[in-house]
C-alpha cells in the first residue's frame, strides 16, 4: 500500500541495488519505517508507544534469552539457579532486574498504546484489524508474563500459578480434568514448571509474528492521528524517516530514563517481596496477588461473590473477566460513531475519563486483599466496565452530537501553530 | 446484531455485580467485619537510618563485618544462609587471607564424601564452600526448634516489606503481652483475651502474626564482643546485623546504583540530543505558513 506520492526506494550503491534484484528487503524496510511510508503530520506524543513496545519486547528478549543459559527449570533449582544468576553471572543481576522490570515498562507502554486507540478511536474503520491484532498481542503478552512469573518458582509463583490455573477448574464438569491437564499433574510442579518455561521462551516470538501482522494491517489504510481526519493529500503527511524516527528517537530517550530510575534505583518496588521466598506448597501466603498489570482484571474476577441461581459465583467471575477482554473485540462495531477522534466528542470524552478512573480504581482494589471495603468499591466499578462499554458507548455514539471536525490535518495543524503565534485562528475554508 | 447482545450482555454482568454490591453492602451494615487482633496490633517496622539508604548510599564496611560477627556469633546457630558463599567475604572488606581463615575456623563443617571410603564425612569449608547449614534438614530443624524452621537468611531484607528495618525492628522489638498497648491506647489482652501468647512463643508486635518461635536472640549488651571496640548495645547488634542481611540479600547493590548512574546520566545527555535534533528536523513543519 501506500499514498501515491510516497517517496520511492532508489537504491544508490551498486551492492544495494544488486540486493534490491535479489531480495527486496531494503525496500520493504523503507517502506515499512523509512521515508516511503507517509505519516500525518500532526501525531502526538501518544503516537510514540507503539515503537516503544517494540523495543520494550526486544529488551525482553535479549535479556530473556540470557536468563535462559543461566536458568534450571527444575522445581528442586529453579529458585537458587536465578539467585546464582543475580550473585555470579556477570551482570547477571542487570538482566534480571531488567528483564523483571521490563515486563512492567512493557505493560505500562502498551496501557498507554491502547489508552491512545480508545480515546483517538483508533479502532474505527478502516482499522479494525490493526486492533484486532493487537488484542491479539495483549492476550499472548498476559499469558506470556504470567508463565514468566511462575519461573522464579518464588511463593507468589507457585500459588499465582495454582489459582490462575484453578479458574479453568471453576469450568462445570470438565474444568478439573482441564486444569490437571494444564498443570501436569493435581498442583503446579515439575511439569508445569517445564511447560511454562517453554511455552515462555515461544511466545515472545509468536509475538513478535504478530506484531509483523499488526504493522502490515497497519500499513494498508496508514497510521490515524490526533483529529481523526484522514489524511487527503502529500501536503497532510510527512515521511516517517526523518521525521517520526526523530521523535521516536526522543520518546525512547525519555523512556529507556524512566525504565533506568527504576531498574537501577528501585528494582523490586513493582515485585512482592513474597517471591523471594522459595515456593512452598505447605504454606500459603496471607494474600495472593497477581503482578501490578492484572490486578484490574484481577478485581473483576474476585467481584462476583453470589451465585446466579445454578451458576457459581467463582464462574461467573472467571466469565467476567474473559469477557472483560474479550470485549474489547468488539469495540469497532459497539462504537458506531462515524467521528474517531475524542476530542471533537464532548459526550464519549466525559464517559471516557470515568472509565480511566474506574479501571483505576478497579487496579487499587486487585491489589489490596479481598476484603471490605475493597470488594464492594470493584462490584461498582466492575458494573461501571461491563455498562460503558456495552451500553454506554453504543448510545453515546447513536445520540452525541459531535463537534465540527476541521476540514483537513493541515488546517489543523495551521489554526494550532496560528494560535501559538497569536494571531486569530485561521478560519476552515469552506 | 452485535449491539443488542452486548447490550444484554452487559445488563446481565451490571445488574448482577450491583445486586452482588448490595448483598454485600446489607452484611457489611449489618454484621460489620470483626477486628482482627493483627489488624489492630501489629506494627510497621520501626524507622531507622542505615548508609545505604536513599539512591546513592553506600555500605559501611565496618558495619557489616559487625553485623557478620554477629550473625556468626549468634544467627548461625539455628539460620543458614544457603545462597552466600565464604568467598562472598571479600565484598564485606576481608582480603583473601582472612576468608580462608574464616572458612576453615567455622564452627559447622561441610558435608562431604570420604574420599577412602566413600562414607559420608565432614571437612573444614573452604572459601569456595557456601556457608554449612545448621541442620541436616528441615525434619532436624523443626525437632530442634519447637517444631518451627528458622527460615534461611540470605534473601530475608528483600523477603519481607522494609525488609533491613524489618529485621531492626523485629530483633529490638519482643515486649512483655501483659499490658502492651497500641497507639490507639487499647490494652491487647483486654480487647482480644483469646490472643494470649501460647507457652512456646514468643510476643513480638513486629512480626505478622504477633508471636513467634524465636526467643529474643539479642537478650543483652556487649553479647557480643566486636572486633572493632564498637559497643555492642543491642540496638548496635540489632542495626548491624540487619546491614549484614541487607548485604546477603543485595550484594551486588553498589555495582548497580555506580552503573544506573552512570547509565541515567549518558541517557540524560542522549536525550538532550534527541530532542534537538527532533526540533531541527522538525523545524520547518512546526510554523504557520
Amino acid at each position: 500500500m501506500s499514498f501515491p506520492w510516497a517517496e520511492q526506494y532508489k537504491p544508490q550503491h551498486p551492492v544495494m541495488q544488486w540486493m534490491d534484484e535479489k531480495l527486496p528487503l531494503p525496500r520493504l524496510v523503507y517502506n515499512a519505517i523509512g521515508a516511503g511510508y507517509p505519516v500525518p503530520r500532526n501525531l502526538n506524543y501518544f503516537w510514540n508507544f507503539g515503537v516503544l513496545a517494540g523495543v520494550a519486547l526486544v529488551i525482553q528478549i535479549i535479556t530473556g534469552v540470557i536468563m535462559a543459559m543461566h536458568y534450571g527449570a527444575n522445581t528442586l533449582v529453579a529458585f537458587g539457579t536465578v539467585e546464582q544468576t543475580m550473585r555470579d553471572v556477570n551482570a547477571g543481576w542487570l538482566m534480571r532486574y531488567a528483564h523483571a522490570n521490563g515486563a512492567s515498562f512493557f505493560f505500562i507502554v502498551v496501557y498507554l498504546h491502547i489508552f491512545r486507540g480508545l480515546y483517538f478511536g483508533s479502532y474505527k474503520a478502516p482499522r479494525e484489524m490493526v486492533w484486532l491484532l493487537g488484542l491479539v498481542i495483549f492476550l499472548l503478552m498476559m499469558a506470556t508474563a504470567f508463565m514468566g512469573y511462575v519461573l522464579p518458582w518464588g511463593q507468589m509463583s507457585y500459588w499465582g500459578a495454582k489459582v490462575i490455573t484453578g479458574l479453568f477448574g471453576a469450568i462445570p464438569v470438565v474444568g478439573e480434568p482441564i486444569q490437571t491437564w494444564l498443570l501436569g499433574g493435581f498442583a503446579p510442579g515439575n511439569a508445569s514448571l517445564n511447560r511454562f518455561f517453554s511455552l515462555h521462551f515461544l511466545l515472545p516470538f509468536v509475538i513478535a509474528g504478530v506484531i509483523i501482522l499488526h504493522i502490515w494491517a497497519l500499513h494498508i489504510p496508514g497510521s490515524s492521528n490526533p483529529t481523526g481526519v484522514e489524511v487527503k493529500g502529500p501536503q497532510d503527511t510527512v515521511p516517517f524517516h526523518p521525521y517520526y524516527t526523530a521523535k521516536d528517537g526522543f520518546g525512547l530517550g525519555v523512556f529507556l530514563i524512566c525504565f533506568s530510575v527504576l531498574l537501577f534505583f528501585a528494582p523490586n518496588f513493582l515485585g512482592h517481596p513474597d517471591n523471594y521466598i522459595e515456593a512452598n506448597p505447605l504454606s500459603t501466603p496471607a494474600h495472593i496477588v497477581p503482578e501490578w498489570y492484572f490486578w484490574p482484571f484481577y478485581a473483576i474476577l474476585r467481584a462476583f461473590t453470589v451465585d446466579f441461581f445454578f451458576v457459581p459465583a467463582k464462574l461467573l467471575g472467571v466469565l467476567a473477566m474473559f469477557a472483560s477482554i474479550l470485549l474489547l473485540f468488539f469495540l469497532p462495531w459497539l462504537d458506531t460513531s462515524p467521528v474517531r477522534s475524542g476530542t471533537y466528542r464532548p459526550v464519549f470524552r466525559k464517559y471516557f475519563w470515568i472509565l480511566i478512573l474506574d479501571v483505576l480504581i478497579l487496579g487499587y482494589c486487585g491489589g489490596a486483599p479481598a476484603e471490605e471495603p475493597y470488594v464492594m468499591i470493584s462490584q461498582v466499578a466492575a458494573a461501571y466496565y461491563f455498562a460503558h462499554f456495552l451500553i454506554i458507548l453504543p448510545l453515546i455514539s447513536r445520540f452525541e452530537k459531535p463537534l465540527p471536525l476541521p476540514n483537513s490535518i493541515t488546517d489543523a495543524v495551521l489554526a494550532k501553530y496560528a494560535k501559538a503565534d497569536g494571531e486569530p485562528a485561521a478560519v476552515p475554508a469552506e | 446484531m452485535v449491539r443488542i447482545g452486548a447490550f444484554f450482555v452487559g445488563l446481565f454482568f451490571a445488574g448482577w455485580l450491583l445486586i452482588s454490591f448490595l448483598f454485600g453492602a446489607y452484611s457489611y451494615v449489618t454484621e460489620p467485619p470483626a477486628k482482627t487482633v493483627e489488624h489492630e496490633f501489629h506494627l510497621a517496622p520501626k524507622h531507622v537510618s542505615f548508609s545505604f539508604d536513599g539512591p546513592f548510599g553506600r555500605y559501611d564496611r565496618q558495619q557489616l563485618q559487625r553485623g557478620f560477627q554477629v550473625f556468626k556469633e549468634v544467627c548461625s546457630a539455628c539460620h543458614s544462609l544457603k545462597f552466600v558463599a565464604f568467598r562472598d567475604l571479600e565484598g564485606i572488606g576481608y582480603n583473601e587471607a582472612e576468608v580462608k581463615a574464616i572458612a576453615k575456623q567455622w564452627a559447622l563443617k561441610t558435608p562431604d564424601v570420604d574420599p577412602a571410603t566413600g562414607e559420608m564425612s565432614t571437612r573444614d569449608p573452604v572459601p569456595s564452600d557456601y556457608f554449612p547449614k545448621p541442620f541436616a534438614n528441615n525434619v532436624a530443624a523443626a525437632a530442634a526448634n519447637n517444631n518451627a524452621i528458622p527460615p534461611d537468611l540470605s534473601l530475608m531484607t528483600k523477603a519481607r516489606h522494609h525488609g533491613s528495618a524489618y529485621i531492626y525492628s523485629l530483633l529490638t522489638g519482643y515486649t512483655d503481652q501483659a499490658g502492651y498497648k497500641n497507639a490507639k491506647g487499647q490494652e491487647l489482652l483486654k480487647e482480644f483475651p483469646d490472643a494470649k501468647t501460647p507457652d512456646a512463643l514468643h510476643f513480638n508486635p513486629y512480626f505478622a502474626n504477633l508471636n513467634l518461635a524465636m526467643a529474643p536472640p539479642l537478650a543483652a549488651d556487649d553479647q557480643v564482643a566486636y572486633a572493632d571496640g564498637t559497643k555492642a548495645t543491642v540496638d548496635q547488634m540489632a542495626q548491624d546485623v540487619a546491614a549484614f542481611l541487607t548485604w546477603t540479600a543485595e550484594p551486588k547493590l553498589e555495582n548497580r546504583r555506580t552503573a544506573g548512574l552512570a547509565t541515567i546520566v549518558f541517557l540524560l545527555i542522549a536525550t538532550g540530543l534527541a530532542y534537538m535534533s527532533y526540533q531541527n528536523i522538525w523545524a520547518d513543519k512546526k510554523k504557520a505558513a
